[in-house]
């Protein structure tokens, strides 16, 4: 549906358009362009408004998970629909509110540092496979860029907490760039462990080496390395119980206290938007992202053939997604010496002994997952 | 299209490495260095070297630049006194640079750099650089490889240990007694009688 959706509107839109703006020596690339911009879109839109149900689910399902009900007030078109408009009535109160600029604030970077939180968490989409064939850039170094980028997210986070001139801004800089670096380390080296395993940084490519069933997965060969990448994937996004960088208790809200309206939900996007993508890159690296679980088994593998792979992908990401928002609700906040602890005593070391034993593994052609 | 892109990333590139010289302000200039970082990151992409030009952003942006920011984010940096000896050192800061100019002219000069000597090698866009590279640095380079890795570490082992010698005097806690402690070693559960009020 949606390929005929795109089809259509390349021919019956872009071509004509183009046949007739643009001149005729840049015809091709203007296409080139206007179709990649219409597939970015694509993408982003959805993103966007996954985004703003993720709020709604995380307040519903924390509501539940402490036995209340949740928002339930804000319906659509005079339904109350379970809360269901709440996510757009709060989008609608955001962009309304006025944004505060603090007296002797840096008022460029004060401004720039939200953007830079969510242009790399949105940049990263571009090398997601959804499918065997859909994906905007089927780049070599996918999953180099897809570390480059989610190392890129700090910059928002400290350049907002200096920015600001507030002391407790500035802390919450000072812990959320100390924590970052920390977890970004392991998480590579969990990242490491999957491109040995799978001989090649390609992200389809990755997926395509896990084909077979559940059990030739690489969750199973690289388990301590999905955990520690899982974990460090919320310490990253400094989601609880890593979130000193918020710590409302104790520093208020950390490097957005001063940022409000606007500013302040595109900070929010950003959390949002990585909670996300960790999740669809824990599905591709390590849970055969758009394969079938009932691949391999005799009769099943024929009943679930005609659901597409985007619905496994999508399915496998909504519970990782649910996985966050379990731990926000059930673990208390980490004290951030035992944050940096975890992080540098014991992560950084588990993943560089699996490292070797992965190798030992590929070297020796250990069958399922490697023969 | 991609003229256009280099000519752009090339400007940005040039505009914040001057950026980061002359501006007053330490943080600004480290921000303008991780631009500068990045733009030849892009310009080394538009060569189809893109593992070298995503490592780039990933250790240098992604990480080195972020610890400098944080040192100098808390180091109260006085602009006044960094600015004094400006006008004395200015001629011979013109005389260093002049010669360093020349000493680069000459090495990377026509001589051994011509484009005849070194000839874009042309890699295609579908193969993966990262494999070449990795076939190049485990083979043929191997032993510098091995070296440079040798000497690395030994930095890394020198820097924590001169870290460490100071801090004998902390009050960190140790996670490992954390855990062990019980209930007993903290808590001692006195029974007595309540007293009786007096007069």
């Amino acid at each position: 549906m949606l390929e005929t959706l795109y089809h259509l509107i390349s021919q019956y839109i872009l071509l004509p358009l183009t046949l007739f703006v643009i001149p005729v020596d840049y015809q091709i690339e203007a296409m080139i362009f206007l179709q990649t911009t219409i597939k970015i879109f694509a993408i982003i839109i959805p993103v966007l408004i996954t985004v703003a149900y993720f709020t709604y689910a995380e307040r519903k399902v924390i509501g539940f998970i402490q036995g209340r009900i949740g928002p339930n007030r804000v319906g659509l078109f005079g339904f109350r629909l379970w809360g269901l408009g709440q996510p757009i009535a709060d989008a609608v109160k955001l962009i309304v509110k006025e944004i505060v600029i603090p007296l002797n604030a840096n008022r460029t970077l004060f401004v720039i540092a939200p953007i830079l939180s969510l242009a790399p968490a949105l940049a990263a989409w571009a090398v997601i496979p959804f499918d065997d064939t859909k994906v905007l850039a089927d780049i070599n170094a996918g999953l180099l860029y897809v570390l480059a980028l989610t190392s890129l997210a700090v910059y928002g986070v400290i350049i907002a907490g200096w920015a600001s001139n507030s002391k407790y801004a500035f802390l919450g800089a000072m812990r959320s760039a100390a924590q970052i670096v920390a977890y970004e380390i392991a998480m590579g080296f969990a990242l490491v462990g999957v491109l040995i395993a799978a001989g090649s940084l390609n992200l389809g490519e990755i997926v395509n080496a896990q084909a077979g069933s559940v059990v030739h997965w690489f969750w199973l060969p690289l388990l301590p390395l999905f955990v520690i990448y899982f974990i460090s994937g919320v310490a990253e996004t400094n989601r609880a119980p890593f979130d000193v960088a918020e710590g409302e208790s104790e520093i208020v809200a950390g490097f957005h206290v001063e940022y409000s309206g606007m500013a302040f939900s595109v900070f929010f996007m950003a959390e949002y938007a990585n909670m996300i993508l960790i999740a669809v890159l824990s599905a591709l690296l390590f849970f055969g992202g758009w394969l079938s679980p009932f691949q391999g088994i005799i009769y099943l593998e024929d009943f679930f053939s005609w659901v597409p792979g985007m619905f496994w992908l999508l399915a496998k990401t909504s519970i990782f997604m649910f996985l966050f928002l379990w731990f926000r609700a059930t673990f208390p906040r980490y004290r951030y010496d035992q944050i940096m602890r975890l992080g540098w005593k014991v992560f950084i070391p588990i993943t560089i002994v699996w490292l070797v034993i992965v190798s030992a593994l590929v070297v020796t052609n250990i069958p399922p997952w490697f023969s | 299209m991609t003229q256009i892109i280099f000519y752009i990333f090339g400007a940005m590139l040039l505009l914040s490495a001057t950026m980061v010289v002359v501006i007053k302000n330490p943080i600004h200039a480290a921000l303008f260095l991780v631009l500068s970082f990045f733009s030849s990151a892009a310009v080394w992409l538009l060569l189809n070297a893109e593992f070298l030009a995503i490592a780039l952003v990933l250790v240098y942006v992604g990480a080195v630049m972020v610890l400098f920011l944080f040192v100098v984010m808390m180091l109260d940096i006085n602009l006044a006194t960094l600015r004094e000896g400006f006008a004395r050192y200015f001629p011979l800061g013109i005389i260093i640079a002049l010669l360093m100019v020349i000493a680069m002219g000459m090495v990377v000069g026509s001589d051994y750099f011509a484009s005849d000597t070194y000839k874009q090698i042309s890699i295609s866009a579908t193969q993966s650089n990262t494999k070449l590279l990795g076939l190049a640095i485990y083979t043929d380079y191997l032993y510098q490889f091995e070296i440079a890795g040798a000497i690395l570490l030994v930095a890394i082992i020198a820097a924590i240990s001169l870290s460490m010698s100071k801090s004998k005097i902390t009050k960190s806690t140790h996670p490992n007694e954390q855990v062990l402690a019980k209930k007993e070693d903290r808590l001692r559960v006195v029974k007595m009688k309540s007293e009786e009020k007096k007069g």
